[in-house]
């Protein structure tokens, strides 16, 4: 199939970028988005022009590297599915494709396609761990969790790192993805004791550099791990319940 | 053992014989042998241990198990990643589970029987002792690992859940749906980010190690590339640790990642370090088939699929039926007809091999004959729908979202993909490298899965290596230099290691010949899959020698990598690892050659018996380590195996 793509370029991020146009006439359906790129990338050198700068990885959605804005949609048309795994077959023979790097305050470009997503790295660093010791741990199997939490926390826990939420969110707030780590982690025993403080160090360091949340839901749609939409709801429901209670745990 | 070790001659032009290699494992019975060796570890002060830098490269399992560990402890840990985040490393795809042998079921498992799964799953070319040392922490890495946050699966009575892999009887692999890894690795990113946050790790990301700094015979420090500004710095420590993971996209289809990359561990080579074992590569039975040009991977279904998919072909050649019109009795369940009591639960190594004798007796599937089945169509009868998305739902998406196929319906394909590398940077019992102060830990090194890895084995050895082995031997390694500084910045070896690293960056964009790096990885991919893949012979490898010696020098003559040095530069990147791939792909194929025998997932088609691996424990009851000076030799030092605790057997999962 024949497709044209509208690429966005940006040397570096002082530059004001633009898009470019290419044509890509041997697309096939099972193709994905990156092996679009990968495709688009080989004639680009071909012709003794720079490749176009993406981020991706395992290719197996799960390292959370790939991300792109796909026709004004972060990862793509598919609902929750990473670029990697969005297949050609969205589009018809003859379509056009606009791809650009995901778009929030919070992330800025470093060239082309690729941003600087560490603003979720830092809000991890703040308090999205657990304070156990090497070696220190109790016998996992002497404390037991119920199948359905450890099943529900593995819901939450699934998030991949992506970042698509915030820039899927008019607000560009990271809700879904502060409320996934919470939710995860106050629902299993080793993380209990910090439960309150995890939630104040967090949600401090996310209104650093992210919105606030307004419910619209966009981030839920575009999850490629299908985090709840309850998670953003998780964010305050701790941040009350470190208010009242006033404590750590 | 009471016989002298003898080496057998070279027999393949350029490689010479070398030493024999201590592998300082304990005296006496390896059951207890790390209980005392850890006994024997000198010690550091906590007062002392932030006086010692300790540079760890790479983030995944290993590497930030080792990084939080170490810091944990006080000791000043630099860690770096090329990754934008620690928790995008390649750990983090493995699925099916970790093993560990707490065997609280009564289905008679054991540190025993988890040894002797691993050592015969090895083909009795790995390490015993390492191997009971793998098996008595596995105990501890569950609890830590679930303390930290893995959300491990649990019975219905809130008892952590296990099931079976290949390879095994009992049941002892623990798993979080088919996230395992993901979970295992995201948790051990947050324990390194806790003691980022807690001041005691300094990480780098976005820089790649390009060089190793060696210094009165000590690793002494790095040089890395920030692959955002192209700048290239040294950073010198007390200790270097490498956990890089395995080099299997050498083979370009593979199931790493695109980023993997063995620059780190070859460079080691290159400044001293043994390569051991290069040509022992696990072909994953469960990988999905390459289907057109521009698929740019062979994309990984975990083997816990096993479980409850029976793999079968049509049992006549050239049927073009689909799955559902071929009757029962014109399939061929070749591993549970073969193997009765492993039946699709075979290692991998047998799994992949018979796999790849059905696809070139013409009895593949698919559009290109290249896979063949593996059928949930009797799981789903026997145990419901519903059971198998608890246990399989992601992996089933994943397959549905890379071939449009429902395997609900209808049957998936699977085809042997390049996987694991079981081979790597040979190391003693201390996980020390033959350069005094560098470390390896995970797949980088080489210890624990011989010639043939185990499923679930792999995020275990890195968990054991990174929380609970490397946090010992390191500071025994450095409790002697207290008091000595670390090497000068401007230290002549330091600046000679950075301008070594420029020069060579330098080189890569001067040749602006016609073709990307991807061109020649393809190539030398096509060469290895022919020549070095799951079965191999004398005529092969001799084959894929040439062939790689003439595509290394169109490498370095027609290479084109655009743009500058001083900004992101993916192309620069891709470049610098598909020379460093050539080097390597090379003596794979001579470790291959050299070694006349078969042993686990290193089939030489000289040496088989009915079909299977023939080893000759008489001749190869060693392990092969390569040095590499660099003047077009090959060295061959060996390390003795002795096998006290599993007898030597032939395998059998008949």
């Amino acid at each position: 199939m024949r497709l044209t793509l509208e690429v966005w370029r940006q040397t570096d991020p002082a530059d004001a970028g633009r898009f470019e146009t290419h044509v890509v006439d041997d697309a096939t359906p099972e193709m994905s988005v990156v092996e679009l790129l990968d495709r688009l990338n080989e004639s680009i050198v071909e012709d003794g022009r720079e490749p176009v700068a993406f981020e991706s990885d395992c290719r197996e959605g799960i390292c959370g590297a790939c991300g792109v804005t796909v026709d004004d949609r972060p990862h793509g048309p598919q609902s929750n599915t990473p670029s990697c795994h969005q297949r050609l077959s969205s589009w018809k023979d003859g379509e056009t494709v606009r791809i650009e790097p995901l778009r929030s305050g919070a992330y800025p470009v470093v060239r082309d396609l690729v941003v600087d997503r560490s603003a979720l790295d830092r809000i991890v660093r703040a308090g999205g761990h657990v304070a156990i010791q090497a070696g220190t741990a109790p016998d996992a199997d002497t404390t037991a969790v119920d199948h359905a939490l450890a099943e529900m926390a593995l819901d939450f826990a699934a998030c991949i790192g992506c970042g698509a939420c915030v820039a899927a969110c008019p607000n560009g707030a990271a809700h879904l993805f502060v409320g996934s780590k919470l939710q995860h982690l106050a629902s299993l025993p080793g993380g209990k004791e910090e439960r309150g403080k995890r939630a104040r160090a967090m949600i401090a360091e996310m209104e650093q550099d992210f919105g606030p949340c307004s419910s619209f839901g966009e981030c839920a749609d575009v999850c490629p791990a299908g985090i709840p939409l309850a998670a953003i709801a998780v964010v305050n429901r701790e941040r009350m319940r470190v208010v009242l209670r006033g404590k750590n745990n | 053992m009471t016989t002298e070790f003898h080496a057998p001659d070279a027999i393949v032009d350029g490689v010479e014989i070398g030493e024999i290699l201590d592998g300082q494992i304990p005296d006496g019975d390896p059951r207890t042998a790390w209980e005392r060796r850890r006994l024997g570890y000198k010690l550091v002060n906590p007062a002392n241990r932030r006086k010692f830098r300790v540079i760890v490269i790479g983030t995944g399992l290993a590497g930030a198990g080792a990084a939080a560990a170490l810091g944990e402890l006080g000791y000043d840990v630099h860690a770096f990643t090329y990754h934008d985040a620690p928790r995008r490393a390649h750990s983090v795809a493995a699925q099916g589970g970790i093993n560990a042998a707490r065997a609280r079921k009564v289905d008679n498992d054991s540190v025993d029987r988890f040894v002797i799964d691993t050592v015969k799953g090895g083909d009795f070319r790995g390490r015993e002792a390492d191997a009971f040392r793998l098996g008595e922490e596995s105990v501890r890495v569950i609890d830590h690992l679930a303390a930290i946050g893995a959300p491990f699966a649990r019975e219905y009575g809130g008892q952590l859940a296990t099931r079976s892999f290949g390879g095994v009887q009992v049941s002892r692999t623990y798993y979080t749906r088919g996230q395992t890894g993901q979970q295992l690795q995201i948790a051990s990113a947050q324990a390194l980010l806790r003691q980022v946050d807690a001041g005691t790790v300094t990480l780098r990301t976005r820089h790649e190690m390009l060089d190793l700094v060696v210094e009165d015979g000590r690793a002494q420090g790095v040089v890395v590339r920030n692959l955002l500004t192209g700048e290239i710095s040294a950073h010198t420590a007390h200790a270097v640790v490498l956990a890089t993971g395995g080099y299997g996209n050498v083979f370009y289809f593979s199931t790493l990642a695109k980023n993997s990359n063995a620059s780190a561990a070859w460079r080691a080579v290159q400044r001293g370090a043994l390569l051991a074992s290069p040509s022992f590569i696990q072909f994953h039975p469960t990988a999905l088939p390459v289907s057109s040009r521009w698929q740019s991977k062979t994309i990984l279904m975990s083997e816990s699929l096993r479980n409850d998919g029976r793999i079968w072909v049509p049992a006549k050649a050239d049927d073009t039926r689909a799955p559902g019109d071929i009757p029962e009795d014109e399939r061929d369940y070749y591993l549970e007809r073969k193997y009765p009591a492993f039946g699709n639960l075979t290692p991998r190594d047998v799994a992949s091999r018979n796999a790849h004798e059905q696809i070139q007796a013409g009895r593949g599937v698919g559009p290109l004959k290249n896979s063949v089945y593996l059928d949930f169509r009797d799981a789903i009868k026997r145990v419901g729908k519903k059971k198998i998305a608890e246990r399989y739902g992601n992996l089933f998406e994943m397959y549905t979202h890379a071939t449009g196929e429902d395997p609900y319906t209808e049957p998936m394909r699977i085809a042997p993909g390049a996987h694991f590398t079981m081979g790597g940077l040979w190391s003693d019992y201390d996980q020390m490298t033959s350069v005094p102060g560098l470390f390896v830990g995970g797949e980088a090194g080489w210890g624990y899965h011989g010639a043939n890895r185990l499923g679930a084995n792999s995020l275990l050895s890195a968990c054991v290596d990174g929380w609970f082995t490397l946090p010992y031997s390191v500071p025994s390694y450095l409790a002697p230099l207290l008091g000595t500084s670390r090497l000068a910045d401007d230290a002549p070896v330091v600046t000679e290691a950075v301008d070594r690293a420029e020069a060579r960056v330098a080189k890569l964009l001067a040749i602006q010949g016609e073709h990307g790096p991807t061109y020649f990885h393809r190539e030398l991919g096509d060469i290895l899959y022919e020549g070095c893949g799951v079965v191999r012979t004398k005529e092969s490898l001799t084959t894929a020698i040439e062939k790689i010696r003439a595509l290394s020098a169109r490498f370095w003559t027609e290479l084109r990598v655009l743009g500058d040095d001083d900004r992101l530069n993916q192309e620069l990147e891709k470049a610098g690892r598909v020379a460093d791939y050539l080097e390597l792909a090379e003596l794979m194929c001579i470790d291959a050659l050299d070694r006349e025998e078969s042993c686990g997932a290193h089939f030489r088609a000289e040496h088989e018996a009915d079909g299977e691996a023939l080893r000759d424990d008489n001749l190869w009851a060693f392990v092969s380590a390569w040095g590499v000076p660099g003047d077009g030799r090959f060295v061959r030092h060996a390390e003795p195996l002795n096998f006290d605790a599993v007898p030597l057997t032939r395998r059998n999962y008949k």
